[in-house]
């Protein structure tokens, strides 16, 4: 897997996502300056990780989404690339319009960080083949921005096209408001675009792959694609 | 009289203008023996920057130097940026916590972030990349119409800074009381790691080198900012609203790696963040330091706004702002790297032989004055100071017996300085770098170095009402419970960072609680072999003439050389041995139940003695670092009964305990807040074995009970299901944010 890591100005789990796609993969990503035009010859997996890439101003990912890179990006995606956006990433890609919908305020209107169960909706993507569908994952969030919405009919879209990928829920897999902790509709936490290909999702996996942290749930998901790309190859 | 350059002298420098610049009529006087003359107004805002409390620390000097500082493993004790300990490997962890109380207390939300701003920069510009913040928040009474907004506004602001900054916030306390009504603290620290070989200082050297201004543009907030936090509050604290400074994380985290960039390249001699009195405190220290003189040049510095004056510029607070002494060979790789971070870089003037502060803007010479006396040779005071009479200890037979063990426990555990602080810390992101073993609501955080398997225990303590009773017990008490803690997880602590938040200094009694406590905490550190390698001292946390109650807030390092060796409080599984370590006599003087039961803020605190607190923390950390301990805990607020019930809630595992002994009343056992003690829990075929380790080592343990269950039975009371402990342990601080409760 040569995967690269998109930095902005501002992104700030750069890191953690770099020190898991290393973890998993046996090999360091590329970091990509956001004034760079184009990503390394071979990439083969981008990641816009999290953080408050400019600082959040005007809005979340709205400055990002129409950087240099960015245009990289797109055309990556638009040969099929593997793309993911997490938390700040997710709201990027929102804004570059790779993916539909926004990022609101959680109802809340508090910032939360805790770990939160996500529903697996389905394994026949490169992003889930490691987990089971249906399966429930401990996964951490931190954002104060996470609330997805769409309009209605994008959200039937997305429904109907079974392109929810994570929804957040209970323990034992319940979708139940009381476990979704930014009020975000049909409790959305991931989704996926038409071509399958590019992912966001507010839950940070990279945070929860090391006994370290109590929790390794995130591991399948970057060991998924690892595998996914192999076997492309 | 004049000596040296004509410095245009407009206005007139009249008595009203030097008291409203915060100087006594004899501190100005010394002003005119200095130079010789009548200073400019830029020259007299100057002196008064430098020499204010919060800058000079002139009233608590004289009794800072009695702290111990010392110790194989420190690099740097205080007086830098924060302190430096050798933690092996050849790497180094710095330091240091600092107040933010009063811009808070206006402002709060941007005087709590900016407080985070300034301490991050603290520990970065020495070279060290943060891995944590911690906070010591004191909040006035619950019930007090402005504490809501408080509290709300705080949290926000040190989630948003550190939050998109990138830091995670692991720890902290909050604390509540009618003291802090008028003034309430945010005590911020922070945390890094660096090479040992590579930490970067203040102190300037050589002559004619390049002063560089880093970071964002200034602009004409927070004048006057450090002279605010010198001086009570009236009724017109809010009418202060533009002396508070407003932070940019964004900013703060392009000059982290642009700073830590060019130190990495070599190109830096010396580094000094712009703080508290701006350009003026870190020009002044970073000369007076190195021994040499400093010339500025203000038409160069980048400005936010247009037409502002020499006096302006040198007393602005505008955060995220560095300034540095180059090597003058690599000025320009330097400039390359913080351009490219999008950061402003200037040339604003260099050192020079002379010992002089110099100061021009638009061709004239502003200030010239002697730099030394600006500096490190301020004013110092041995300001009178009267120890109150100490409170008679309380006997445990006068103070009233609940109506039942269990009710008592119910309230203590949902009473508003007990409950959980979830709403708080989930409102941080404590997660981020990955890092994280141990996360907020434990004992102490625990936190991998770099990629294992060393890890660094970090804790915030202080028991105010202690302090207030016994100022010299409670300084011991706010060291030896730190201590505690980093020992109940299983490190060894290593030094501490002292954040000494009193009243007004001018008054005796006040006085005498900040000698008190200093002589507590000296004391405990030289005991326990826990130095104090930097700190910060607020004073003048008063309204009205009404003083908080004196807070020591102490920020506590350990060590852990396998993180995955640490131990956490939450009983791990059913059917292991409770012991309980250290004497237990029923001490009730000061509790939160006499407090919070009772009503009665009264007596004595429990007094601690500083052997049996080694002796039994070294018999607990062994026990944890062999593997013999399941979990670990730490008695404090609210005693044996409390710290159960947190550990049952912790993981919904339940306990049985044994009653209470016949020589002391059931609910000073329960509830009485004697020192150095702990809960640990062993398999059961290990709790013999452990008692004979005890008895060897004559550290006093006895087995009292053990988990299982579904609920917490204590002996002869109601049992209480942990489910009903969680609701009321989680209930209270959330219902309050929402306005359901006014007070417990």
């Amino acid at each position: 897997m040569k995967s690269a890591v998109v930095v902005f100005p501002g992104i700030n789990r750069e890191r953690d996502m770099a020190r898991t796609l290393e973890l998993i993969s046996g090999r360091a990503p590329a970091m990509v300056w956001h004034g760079e035009g184009e990503l390394p010859a071979g990439t083969d997996l981008v990641v816009i990780p999290g953080g408050f890439s400019y600082g959040d101003y005007l809005r979340c990912g709205a400055i990002a989404a129409r950087s240099p890179i960015m245009d990289a990006v797109r055309a990556f995606a638009a040969r099929g690339g593997l793309t993911l956006g997490v938390c700040n990433g997710f709201q990027i890609l929102c804004e570059a319009g790779l993916l539909p919908g926004v990022l609101m305020r959680n109802e809340n209107l508090r910032f939360i960080c805790r770990d939160v169960y996500l529903k697996v909706e389905r394994s026949d993507t490169p992003f889930t083949r490691g987990y089971n569908a249906g399966q429930v994952i401990r996964v951490p969030v931190a954002h104060g921005e996470g609330n997805y919405i769409a309009d209605g009919e994008t959200i039937a879209r997305l429904e109907g096209e079974r392109r929810v990928i994570f929804r957040y829920s209970s323990p034992d897999g319940m979708i139940d408001p009381n476990w979704n902790h930014n009020g975000a509709i049909n409790a959305i936490a991931g989704i996926i675009n038409e071509r399958g290909n590019v992912l966001g999702m507010m839950p940070h996996p990279e945070n929860h792959v090391e006994t370290v942290m109590g929790v390794t749930d995130g591991r399948r998901l970057f060991a998924g694609l690892v595998d996914a790309l192999a076997q492309a190859a | 009289m004049q000596t040296g350059p004509v410095i245009r002298n407009e206005p007139k420098i009249t008595p009203e203008l030097v008291a409203e610049h915060g100087l006594r009529p004899d501190e100005y006087q010394r002003v005119l023996d200095l130079i010789g003359r009548e200073p400019s107004l830029t020259e007299l805002g100057i002196f008064s920057a430098m020499w204010n409390e919060h800058c000079s620390y002139k009233s608590s000097k004289v009794h800072l130097r009695t702290l111990p500082t010392k110790g194989a493993h420190v690099i740097q004790g205080p007086g830098e940026n924060a302190g430096v300990i050798d933690i092996g490997d050849g790497l180094a962890c710095v330091f240091k916590m600092e107040s933010h109380n009063h811009p808070s207390y206006i402002e709060p939300y941007q005087g709590a972030a900016t407080g985070v701003g300034g301490i991050l920069r603290d520990v970065f510009t020495m070279g060290a990349r943060p891995i944590a913040c911690l906070n010591a928040l004191s909040f006035g009474a619950p019930g007090h119409p402005k504490t809501r907004h408080l509290v709300s506004g705080v949290v926000a602001g040190i989630g948003g800074y550190g939050n998109s900054f990138g830091v995670p916030t692991v720890g902290g306390s909050v604390r509540f009381h009618a003291r802090y009504d008028g003034n309430c603290l945010v005590n911020a620290m922070a945390v890094g790691i660096a090479e040992k070989d590579k930490i970067f200082y203040a102190a300037a050297s050589g002559v004619g080198m390049p002063i560089v201004y880093l970071g964002s543009k200034t602009g004409r907030d927070g004048i006057h900012g450090a002279s605010m936090a010198s001086a009570e509050f009236g009724e017109d604290a809010d009418a202060k609203r533009p002396t508070v400074q407003v932070g940019d994380p964004f900013s703060e985290k392009l000059l982290l790696e642009a700073c830590l960039e060019i130190m990495h390249k070599g190109c830096v001699i010396a580094i000094q963040d712009m703080g508290a009195a701006g350009l003026t405190c870190s020009a002044v220290e970073m000369g007076a330091k190195g021994d040499l003189g400093v010339t500025l040049d203000l038409d160069r510095v980048p400005c936010r706004e247009e037409g502002m004056s020499a006096y302006e510029m040198m007393l602005s607070e505008s955060q995220e702002r560095m300034l540095m002494v180059l090597k003058p060979e690599k000025e320009k790789e330097a400039e390359a790297i913080f351009r490219k971070w999008g950061l402003d870089f200037a040339v604003v003037g260099q050192t020079t032989p002379g010992k002089r502060f110099v100061v021009r803007h638009g061709g004239d010479v502003m200030a010239d004055l002697p730099i030394k006396e600006l500096g490190d040779q301020a004013p110092e005071y041995k300001r009178p100071f009267i120890s109150a009479a100490k409170p008679a200890a309380i006997d445990a037979e006068d103070v009233a017996a609940p109506t039942g063990i269990a009710e008592a426990l119910e309230r203590l555990i949902g009473a508003p300085d007990l409950c959980s602080r979830r709403w708080v810390w989930e409102q941080y992101d404590h997660i981020i770098l990955g890092n994280t073993v141990q996360r907020p609501g434990g004992d102490a955080a625990v936190v991998r170095v770099e990629n294992g398997p060393k890890g660094l225990a970090l804790t915030t303590d202080v028991t105010p009402r202690y302090c207030e009773a016994d100022p010299f017990e409670g300084g011991k008490q706010a060291v030896a419970e730190c201590w505690r803690n980093l020992t109940a997880v299983g490190a060894r602590p290593l030094a501490i960072t002292d954040n000494l938040n009193f009243g007004n200094p001018e008054r005796p009694e006040i006085m005498g609680q900040f000698v008190g406590c200093i002589r507590g905490i000296a004391e405990a550190c030289k005991a326990l072999d826990f130095p104090v390698v930097s700190g910060n001292v607020s004073l003048y946390n008063e309204t009205n003439g009404r003083a908080i109650l004196p807070t020591p807030s102490i920020g506590g390092v350990g060590l852990i050389d396998d993180f995955t060796k640490s131990a956490s409080l939450a009983f791990k599984r059913e059917g292991e041995a409770i012991l309980l370590v250290g004497e237990t006599t029923g001490w009730l003087g000061q509790s939160m139940y006499l407090r919070e039961l009772c009503g009665r803020e009264e007596g004595a605190p429990p007094p601690v003695d500083l052997i049996e607190e080694r002796e039994n923390g070294d018999f607990v950390r062994a026990l944890i670092l062999d593997g013999t301990a399941t979990a670990a805990h730490d008695l404090s607020d609210g005693g044996l009964a409390v710290a159960l019930a947190e550990m049952a809630i912790a993981h919904g595992i339940g306990a049985a305990l044994n009653a209470a002994p016949d020589d002391i009343p059931a609910h000073a056992y329960w509830f009485g807040e004697d020192q150095a003690r702990y809960l640990i829990t062993v398999p059961q075929g290990k709790a013999e074995a452990v008692l004979g380790r005890a008895r060897a080592a004559s550290v006093p343990v006895w087995a009292i009970g053990t988990t299982g269950g579904d609920a917490l039975t204590l002996a002869g009371e109601r049992p209480i299901l942990v489910t009903i402990l969680r609701e009321r342990f989680e209930g209270w601080l959330p219902a309050y944010m929402v306005g359901e409760v006014a007070k417990a």
